[in-house]
């Protein structure tokens, strides 16, 4: 790709393939922005069938009269506090995008870092509430919860933890002072999946936690 | 570009280059390994689908030997279980989806004025998943048992864990696994498609001036969007059943095995969409061109296209009509799929009023076409009886099935594949195809298709079920099986025409000329092969069939005129490579492959629970990802 020096064509058609397309866009949409948006339509239906399940098995378990219940289980007051931080998550994530906009690195890195570590909480209160349950006799095969409740926010979690080192190796490229201001948008994206992941979560605790059930 | 770089040689000295230096070379055999253009991954797309096409055909040639007489004996029940499973899943997964996919990667940024698709590394990489998630599968056959429990893979059927299942081998394991796998590739050619056709298209082209081959191969990529996740879900919870002992399907915990046909069917009927519309799409091109007159009624294909993509969705269940799914929902279910008859006929009908008073030139691409319409309609005709609920009652599971999905997915699919590979043959080769041999091609493809699949119609009215890996003697079925199974090896004689006539155009075929069917949309206003960057200088588009207007007019009495050749109208000269050009194209590169390499080691971890070997896979994803995300997608000028 080295025209450069014996090229005959003008200077402004030398621009690189994506900046080419991300400044002309039909929709006036960057590629990678509707890629996103696209993306998160997808993962809705995923976790749509999940919830579908949950609520098809949801109560189904009184007649086998096995195992521990949702209601014997669920802690709802923790489970409020980690679901608080996932949502504060959103909110720092929200001004680590306002400060790399603005150009202000050290604040954007301190968001970000904040968002992470409140991701971070969130996905040690799951593993906390799990070993919990599985200690109270709640297996996988144990019931429709079990197999419902694991694998609903077990999914999500895991949804959780790629968000987590999205942000973490923006972080560490902010670090190295490879994310300028003029990169907001990869910041932005980022916290597009950021925010989908919470609103799923917010769906989730309303389905499994504060709906009420035996 | 190999002559440009010599050139820069001369003036700098070479830098010192280590093995995970980006590629730079876009020409020799190492370059398709590291492409990024798509009109190579498409070429790529389309010669390993016709590999699978062929893996999948020899399956069902074998299926077509063994039940050619009573109590056949050629395969065993066991062997017959994976072959019909494996012959639906190649047939639908590795070679239907991605032929649609080698298609609108080569064709839909060309239409539109593109130089590329929108994403060029994760075009590759959707290339490498299909690869690598083909040659997983079929790994199965060496590592513990194909897949054997239907390409549809009903739970509990499925779903019992091995131990105290119903299918002994891995083959379940190995073809869920793999099915997410081809899944995550698909979602990320559906994005690429979406974000590319509603972003990048040339000055002047509205969605409403967009050849109908695009807006369908967007309406097919909105589709798999939306169809991949349910389907991952329930593979997802048949593969916990089987081997971390949840409950979903199983009944005697409260699972509920009707939840599997629900979430497969909710992708399962869209997918016939996703299957079906790329082969409308090729056909709607194929028409016009052979014709010489526009597609009649433009708009209403595109809105019936459309059309049948949400209508796709609410419809089912009704391959779940024997199942006992209650009055109300099986009668909403058959009005419904009544209902998308109509954008399905609205299409046809406009087929037919495209040909209607052309002048008609029976090449070829042309008569797989027509063979499409003809062989389609038989098919709908089929399905519009399966949405009549008794009818379908008698039916479910027998051949009548086969018979009527074989008429839309090989009489309509792949006769309009073979009709798109004789039509862009030229375009994508410089080389036209044998006419001889392709209407030899067609005809035999007609005769034995024909032959295989109208008797199984009978068979299926006399109650022959499908999926059985033989049937007794005095039940009168030998005389039918037979036919379809010599109708089967004429159809295997002409895929071998087919193939004889590539080879024979490689070694004796003559270069064609720029534009050899006097055709009418943009892909053929550049040289054929078209350079890597597709277009010297982005046409501005003024018309539907851009091209055609910059060649024709109509005079005061409608009559066609042909215009003096002009700038606007005139191909650009073969592109000579030492040419400089001046365009930044993407770079070349190693880590869409690293990354999709690292789904089949996940998936071999999965499938047989060694959890170090996971391990390893997804550190070879997390580094391809880093590496992938950390290089530009155009490397800067050195």
């Amino acid at each position: 790709m080295a025209q450069t020096e014996i090229s005959p064509v003008e200077p402004e058609t030398l621009v690189p393939f994506e900046e080419d397309h991300a400044r002309q866009t039909n929709t006036g949409v960057s590629n990678n922005k509707l890629a996103i948006w696209v993306f998160i339509a997808s993962e809705s239906l995923f976790f749509g069938a999940f919830l579908a399940t949950y609520f098809l098995y949801r109560g189904r378990d009184a007649q086998f009269l096995k195992g521990p219940t949702p209601s014997q289980l669920l802690n709802i007051p923790f489970t409020s506090v980690t679901s608080f931080m996932l949502l504060m998550s959103s909110l720092s994530m929200v001004l680590a995008l306002a400060a790399i906009q603005r150009g202000d690195h050290r604040r954007f890195r301190i968001w970000l870092l904040a968002t992470v570590i409140f991701g971070m909480s969130f996905i040690g209160g799951q593993v906390y509430e799990f070993t919990e349950f599985y200690r109270e006799g709640l297996h996988l095969s144990t019931n429709m919860f079990g197999t419902t409740f694991y694998v609903l926010t077990g999914l999500h979690g895991t949804h959780v933890v790629v968000g987590i080192v999205w942000l973490m190796s923006i972080w560490i490229r902010s670090m190295q002072g490879k994310i300028g201001a003029e990169r907001h948008e990869a910041v932005e994206i980022a916290g597009l999946y950021w925010h989908f992941v919470d609103v799923v979560w917010i769906v989730i605790f309303t389905a499994v936690y504060l709906i009420p059930q035996h | 570009m190999t002559t440009v770089e010599d050139a820069t040689a001369l003036l700098h000295p070479p830098v010192k280059r280590s093995i995970l230096d980006r590629p730079r070379s876009t020409t020799g055999a190492w370059s398709w390994f590291t492409t990024v253009d798509h009109k190579k991954i498409a070429i790529m797309y389309g010669a390993t689908a016709m590999f699978f096409f062929l893996v999948g055909g020899i399956e069902a040639l074998m299926i077509r030997l063994q039940l050619a007489q009573p109590n056949g004996t050629i395969l065993s029940a066991a062997r017959y279980n994976e072959f019909f499973t494996m012959h639906g899943t190649t047939m639908v997964f590795l070679m239907g989806m991605p032929l649609a996919a080698a298609f609108g990667n080569y064709f839909l940024p060309l239409m539109i004025g593109a130089r590329d698709v929108a994403f060029p590394r994760l075009n590759m990489f959707g290339y490498w998943v299909f690869l690598l998630g083909g040659a997983f599968i079929y790994s199965s056959f060496v590592l513990g048992g194909a897949p054997d429990g239907g390409w549809f893979g009903y739970a509990p059927l499925t779903s019992t864990p091995m131990s105290q299942g119903f299918l002994p081998g891995r083959g379940a394991d190995f073809w869920a696994v793999g099915l997410i796998m081809l899944g995550i590739g698909s979602v990320a050619t559906a994005v690429n498609f979406i974000v590319t056709a509603l972003n990048m298209r040339a000055p002047g082209m509205t969605m409403m001036k967009m050849p109908v081959f695009v807006w369908m191969m967007l309406v097919v990529a909105f589709l798999t969007l939306f169809a991949m996740p349910p389907l991952t879900a329930a593979l997802i919870q048949v593969f916990m059943d089987r081997n971390f002992h949840t409950n979903f399907f199983n009944a005697a915990a409260g699972g509920d095995p009707l939840l599997y046909q629900n979430l497969f069917w909710i992708f399962g009927h869209p997918e016939v969409y996703i299957l079906i519309l790329p082969g409308m799409a090729i056909v709607s091109e194929i028409l016009p061109v052979f014709s010489r007159k526009p597609l009649f009624g433009y708009s209403v294909v595109v809105f019936s296209g459309i059309a049948i993509g949400f209508l796709g969705w609410g419809v089912w269940a009704h391959h779940m009509f024997a199942t006992g799914i209650g009055p109300i929902a099986t009668s909403a279910f058959s009005l419904s799929t009544m209902l998308i008859a109509i954008p399905t006929g609205v299409k046809i009908f406009n087929w037919l009023a495209t040909v209607w008073g052309g002048s008609v030139r029976l090449r070829t691409p042309m008569l797989f076409a027509l063979g499409f319409i003809a062989q389609f309609t038989i098919g709908g005709l089929s399905g519009v009886l399966h949405s009549i609920v008794p009818a379908d009652t008698q039916q479910t599971d027998t051949y009548f099935v086969v018979a009527h999905f074989h008429y839309v997915l090989f009489g309509g699919l792949v006769f309009a594949i073979f009709g798109g590979i004789y039509y862009w043959y030229p375009k994508i080769f410089g080389k036209l195809l044998n006419e001889k041999l392709g209407k030899l091609n067609f005809w035999l493809m007609v005769i034995g298709f024909n032959l295989t699949f109208f008797p199984m119609h009978f068979l299926g009215m006399e109650g022959e079920p499908r999926r059985t890996y033989t049937y007794p003697n005095g039940m009168g079925w030998g005389t039918l099986n037979l036919m379809a199974t010599i109708g089967a090896f004429i159809i295997a004689a002409g895929v071998a025409v087919f193939l004889v006539n590539v080879i024979f155009t490689a070694i004796r075929g003559e270069r064609a000329p720029e534009d050899p069917w006097d055709a009418r949309t943009l892909e053929w206003l550049t040289s054929s092969p078209p350079p890597e960057y597709n277009f010297a200088e982005i046409p501005v588009v003024t018309a539907r069939d851009e091209f055609w207007h910059r060649k024709y007019t109509e005079d005061d009495e409608g009559r066609l005129v042909k215009l003096p050749p002009s700038d606007a109208s005139r191909i650009p000269a073969r592109h000579d490579p030492s040419e400089p050009h001046g365009i930044h194209m993407p770079s070349p590169s190693y880590w869409p492959f690293v990354v999709a390499l690292g789904l089949p080691i996940i998936g071999y971890g999965f499938v047989f629970k060694l959890w170090w070997l996971l391990a390893i896979g997804v550190v070879i994803l997390l580094f391809g990802i880093n590496a992938w995300t950390s290089e530009p997608a155009t490397e800067e000028t050195h």
